[in-house]
């Protein structure tokens, strides 16, 4: 309906092999988060970062080959970056509280 | 705006007949309708709840319910008004019936979806009744840990229903973000909607946004109480003030999912009752955005007695005043647009008027309220339930009242008593303004909220808000007899009853069930009066 179509674009398709190569990469890091979970006392207080870290890279490889977003318009990657600005904000604001809180009243 | 359809008998309404039908439906209107019928059963629980409230408290000591079921009572008239009347309403009913009308599609982007959300609505609220049954939950609408976690009540039963209807809420508002941008008319730009879709489109970003946040905490909630995994119990070595920071950062946008419609509709009533064009348009339509921004920024002044850090608290005093700016754009241009038109007190115009007289109070002691300062003496008082019953109540449900007049013609295709409409307006609107006056003075007085008991010094001012709850109630009796009344006996309503300019007015009432007999291409704005 209508003229508002204009965002319509042609379906991106991906071949196979970039599918199982980015499916190859989550094994990889997958595996790579059992060996950092082995070094857990090695790494200290890095042990949660590195945990984060890997998963974070894992998801990004999802939403951009799995999701197609690295096909897809900007407007869209730009609604999809908004859900994790607004989380950052969140986390932001509740991390703002916690930091301050601590330093005002903890004995540590 | 494009001609008139051609008319014909069938409607949505006749299309097709029996409950199976109802049930199933993919059409928008008719689900806007389903969502109209529970939500005034919704209502009415709460309504009747609030009223038992109320006559408790008129007179201090135990009268008609003990210390526990004043706080079960409570409980459940918070949660069913807030999950189940005040976010739905204007969105579900209101939003689903007329949103495609005012853009010139046939139905919305995701009708299957759409039905779904109603679905989802009715499981939680079903989940959420099923708990009157088994152990009554007594923790107020908002489930603060540590005593959510601790209590012996139904808390994950009703924090799971929450979690189902707030998906409802996530699904709807997804529906109407795709059919605003996937489904306006040819020639419908983003600057020729009706300023009721801009509304619901910011607040659509709002239920997609905020929504899970809520979901994810409530589920946080039942873990815990569940599994004992120590997120907010500091025992376990959790933060209970995390729940709050979780909760909030929710429900403070929740009041403008609340809040945001009502004002698209208020412009609405506004402009096609002044007979003018919107002063403003841009600007109303921005500040909608506006405001759907800086309410993610805010919510920590829902906290600042709760232990948060005193600088958390400042920043969050001075973001929560920034919210004024953009509403008092919308306050401004409305007044502007009724300047030096010919104003026609009909009864959605009158609640379109009450709506600013009372949001005006609610809004400015927000702004009171946002001062740290002030807060601390006023938290957990009764100026608080004052103030957010005149936003809630006084804007929300006036808007509802209001929107739901005007468009009545155009859903049932009948005309209702003008007379005694502007009648249930009165009492509506005096009863309001007696119940919940007071209850600033008693605030101001240090009166505590949720307590079921209070000090002889305070019964004047609570057997004044009980008698003025009273008159609230008859007004909406006399409202229940009038759209009664209409649907039975009421005159047929023309296309156009208002001369209002929106699309919607265009097709016949009641409108048929694809719409647009003929797909129409917009030329020129939405409120072409003067």
């Amino acid at each position: 309906m209508g003229n508002n179509h204009d965002e319509n674009h042609a379906h991106h398709i991906t071949p196979l092999e970039t599918y199982l190569k980015v499916a190859g990469a989550l094994f990889a890091l997958t595996f790579l988060t059992v060996i950092a979970h082995h070094f857990n006392n090695q790494l200290g207080v890095l042990a949660a970062p590195i945990a984060f870290l890997i998963a974070t890279v894992k998801a990004v490889l999802v939403m951009l080959w799995f999701m197609h977003l690295k096909y897809d318009s900007v407007m869209n990657r730009v609604i999809f970056g908004a859900g994790f600005f607004f989380l950052a904000l969140l986390l932001f604001f509740s991390g703002l509280d916690i930091w301050t809180r601590v330093a005002e009243f903890s004995t540590l | 705006m494009a001609s008139a359809a051609a008319h014909s008998d069938k409607n949505y309404l006749n299309e097709s007949s029996g409950l199976w039908s109802w049930l199933t439906t993919l059409d928008h209107k008719r689900i806007g309708i389903m969502y109209f019928i529970a939500v005034m059963f919704f209502f009415l629980l709460g309504g009747v709840m609030a009223l038992l409230l109320r006559l408790e408290l008129y007179s201090p000591g135990q009268t008609i319910m003990t210390a526990d079921q004043y706080n079960q009572v409570m409980t459940y008239h918070g949660a069913i008004m807030v999950f189940m009347v005040i976010i739905p309403g204007i969105p579900a009913i209101l939003g689903n019936f007329f949103l495609p009308l005012h853009i010139g599609a046939k139905d919305v982007a995701f009708p299957r979806l759409n039905l779904f959300s109603w679905y989802c609505l009715m499981a939680g609220a079903l989940l959420a009744f099923s708990t009157l049954f088994t152990h009554k939950i007594d923790t107020g609408w908002t489930f603060y840990t540590p005593y959510s976690i601790k209590t012996g009540t139904s808390v994950v039963t009703m924090v799971i229903a929450a979690f189902i209807m707030g998906m409802s809420s996530i699904l709807t508002g997804l529906n109407f973000i795709a059919t605003v941008h996937k489904l306006r008319a040819p020639g419908m730009t983003m600057y020729r909607i009706p300023l009721f879709v801009w509304a619901l489109y910011s607040t659509a970003i709002l239920q997609v946004l905020a929504t899970p946040v809520l979901g994810i905490t409530l589920l946080l909630l039942s873990v815990e109480r569940a599994f004992g995994v120590g997120i907010f119990d500091p025992a376990l070595g959790g933060d209970p003030i995390l729940f709050q920071h979780f909760f909030w950062f929710y429900s403070h946008p929740a009041v403008y999912i609340m809040i945001l419609p009502a004002m698209g509709v208020v412009s609405e009533l506004i402009t096609a009752f002044s007979r003018k064009v919107i002063f403003g348009y841009t600007a109303i339509a921005y500040s909608s955005l506006g405001i759907a921004g800086v309410s993610f920024f805010v919510w920590g002044h829902h906290m600042f007695v709760s232990g948060q850090s005193t600088t958390a608290g400042v920043v969050f005093s001075f973001l929560t005043m920034l919210v004024g700016v953009p509403t008092a754009i919308k306050m401004f241009n409305w007044l502007a647009t009724m300047y030096k038109g010919s104003v026609l007190m009909r009864s959605p115009m009158l609640y379109a008027l009450g709506f600013l007289f009372l949001f005006a109070i609610g809004g400015v002691t927000g702004i009171m309220l946002a001062v740290v300062a002030v807060d601390v003496h006023f938290h957990d008082t009764y100026f608080v339930v004052a103030h957010f019953h005149y936003v809630m109540v006084g804007g929300t449900l006036m808007a509802i009242m209001g929107g739901f007049y005007y468009w009545f013609p155009k859903m049932f295709g009948k005309m209702y008593s003008e007379s005694l409409a502007r009648l249930s307006f009165v009492f509506i609107f005096i009863g309001f303004n007696v119940t919940f006056f007071p209850q600033f003075v008693l605030g101001a007085m240090g009166m505590p909220r949720r307590y079921f008991d209070y000090i002889p010094a305070y019964h004047s001012l609570n057997a004044i808000s009980t008698v003025g709850s009273w008159l609230i109630a008859i007004g909406f009796l006399i409202s229940l007899y009038v759209i009664v009344k209409g649907l039975i006996s009421g005159e047929k309503a023309p296309a156009n009853p208002w001369g209002a300019k929106t699309l919607e007015w265009t097709v016949p009432s009641p409108p048929p069930h694809h719409n647009f007999d003929v797909e129409p291409v917009i030329t020129a704005g939405p409120y072409e009066y003067r």
